[in-house]
């Protein structure tokens, strides 16, 4: 019911701490608003479903063990550089790039 | 002057850290993350607003006072958040700090360095939806946000049943908790898990209070599969020969956990199989004591046996540490400590008897299977490495098929591949040896090596 237009729901889902300040980003060049406090991966995964994809498979990835062991969350900025995304904060006017391109 | 250094700010480091500043000592504590606590007591950011109860639920008057000991150090300690320590040589780590890099040399060196879960992959664990156990936990934890709308949380171990509380207790909605154990094994593990009553009621507390709120909990569940195009859509077990399938958006998984050992192998400590873990750990005596003079170990990275005993060891090893440059301690305290490390030996045992490891999991595993997620290596490709070069050694194994060599470095997908090569050799996996552990541990950027300090003094002692 809900994937037939977009496949784009989010991965992720806020259950607390919606009353944070709002930090504006771009996500493969489209405006987007995370929170104050995010993380890079929690910015993304509440908008996507994916962060990248993986470079032998193809098949895409959203992170997996949040906590800076699995290096698997990787996501490109627009600048070249790779960040963690599961370790590093969502900070204003960071530019990532999923890969995916707004559809 | 040179300072001691504790790696990991968890329940073991704090402790160790304390114990340390207690004596006089002005330690240098290390740690990736941005606040003290570990993963187990994790803090979210400062100004988030849910209170100790609601983040860590029975254990929130334990997270609470170590979260105090380590505010209260602030001016006693030299702590460094956001700081990963990639290598350790000759006295001397390698500290990754804000994207510079920085030497930092040790005289005493406590490691702490925690665990992860001990993952066994199931076809379709690389789907974006799929988290470890402990990572479902983080993100509720530090960011306030469920791994899905629907979850399926399965594995074995404490903290299946822990995460599925903190979820549905949070609002998520828990569609099924699979349990590979069987009721059996924890029937089976009672007297030696009635060690430790209090322990035991928690966790049977967290299951009734799901049974209560119509959380569905399977025993005897084996996942085949983790079903999806390009997320998950769903999970198929088996329970008995019975074959069930569960709609869903998110899986949690995990059988447990395995310990961060990187450090003391490149450091040079000697390792054992532990057949209670099935791992290979670094020796330590009663103390922490490791193989290597003036290295301590402390806490589930040397071994399993968490948190409570993680701040016993960590205050047990920095007493180890004063105790060996020849300073006072209190001797009744760290018999004391000890005393009450070996005394939750029995329980651990239980542990393992309630949830125990699967043991014919690489027989099950199909040769489609993705072994490594990183590099995208498969069981039938190290079974067909195992076939053709007569490999029987983990670290043969890697630089054959470079299992282990990926990003992760093993983390995620080591003891899988030890599984599958004892499987296929048809040894032992005591027998098929342990993966080595590489510089840097995690990957470092390019841009930071080149602020690395230059013309830096050897150290004295080339080992």
């Amino acid at each position: 019911m809900t994937d037939a237009p977009t496949p784009r729901r989010p991965l992720l889902v806020r259950l607390a701490e919606t009353g944070r300040a709002r930090v504006a980003f771009t996500l493969d060049g489209a405006p987007a608003a995370a929170l104050e406090g995010d993380t890079v991966l929690t910015a993304v995964l509440t908008q996507r479903d994916r962060l990248r994809r993986n470079e032998f498979s193809g098949a895409p990835r959203a992170g997996f063990c949040l906590m800076g062991a699995c290096q698997d969350c990787w996501i490109a900025t627009a600048d070249g550089e790779r960040l963690r995304a599961c370790s590093t904060f969502i900070a204003p006017g960071m530019a990532l790039l999923s890969g995916e391109g707004a559809a | 002057m040179t300072l001691p250094v504790i790696v990991g700010a968890g329940p073991a480091g704090v402790r160790a850290a304390q114990a340390l500043a207690a004596h006089g000592l002005r330690p240098v504590l290390v740690d990736e993350a941005p606040r003290a606590g570990g993963q187990v007591y994790r803090r979210p950011p400062a100004h988030f607003r849910r209170s100790p109860a609601e983040l860590y639920g029975s254990e929130a008057a334990r997270a609470v006072a170590l979260h105090a000991a380590a505010d209260a150090l602030a001016d006693r300690i030299d702590h460094r958040p956001d700081s990963l320590v990639w290598n350790a040589q000759g006295g001397v780590l390698d500290v990754l700090q804000r994207g510079r890099i920085e030497r930092l040399p040790y005289d005493g060196l406590i490691v702490a360095t925690g665990a992860t879960d001990r993952v066994l992959p199931v076809p379709g664990w690389t789907l974006p939806g799929v988290t470890t156990l402990g990572g479902a936990q983080v993100a509720l934890k530090f960011q306030g946000c469920a791994i899905g709308e629907r979850v399926v949380l399965m594995g074995s171990g404490p903290l299946l049943y822990l995460v599925a509380y903190q979820y549905a207790k949070a609002g998520a909605r828990v569609v099924a908790v699979l349990d590979s154990a069987r009721l059996a094994d924890q029937v089976a593990a009672l007297p030696l898990m009635l060690t430790r009553p209090a322990i035991l009621m928690k966790g049977a507390w967290y299951v009734a209070w799901l049974r209560a709120h119509g959380v569905p909990i399977v025993r005897d569940a084996r996942p085949l599969r983790i079903v999806g195009g390009e997320r998950v859509e769903g999970v198929e077990f088996e329970q008995g020969d019975r074959l069930q399938a569960i709609e869903c958006d998110a899986v949690g998984i995990g059988h447990a956990l395995r310990s961060e050992t990187q450090l003391p192998d490149l450091l040079g400590c000697r390792f054992a199989f532990d057949e209670l873990q099935r791992a290979h750990l670094p020796l330590r005596d009663a103390a922490g004591r490791s193989s290597v003079p003036g290295l301590y170990l402390a806490g589930d990275g040397a071994g399993i046996l968490g948190a409570d005993a993680a701040e016993w060891a960590g205050e047990r090893a920095a007493l180890a540490l004063l105790e060996d440059r020849g300073l006072p301690v209190d001797a009744a305290r760290a018999r004391a400590l000890e005393q009450r490390l070996a005394g939750l030996r029995p329980f651990r045992r239980g542990l393992e008897r309630a949830f125990p490891f699967p043991i014919d999991w690489a027989a099950r595993a199909d040769d489609e299977l993705i072994v490594c997620r990183c590099e995208h290596l498969s069981a039938g490709q190290l079974r067909r490495t195992v076939r053709e070069t007569g490999a029987d050694d983990i670290n043969r194994l890697k630089a054959l098929s470079r299992v282990g060599m990926g990003r992760c470095q093993g983390r995620m997908c080591g003891v899988a591949a030890t599984e599958i090569l004892a499987q296929a050799c048809g040894r032992p996996v005591g027998e098929v040896g342990r993966l080595r552990g590489q510089a840097p541990i995690k990957p470092v950027p390019l841009s930071a090596l080149s602020s690395a300090p230059s013309a830096v003094p050897e150290p004295e002692a080339a080992a």
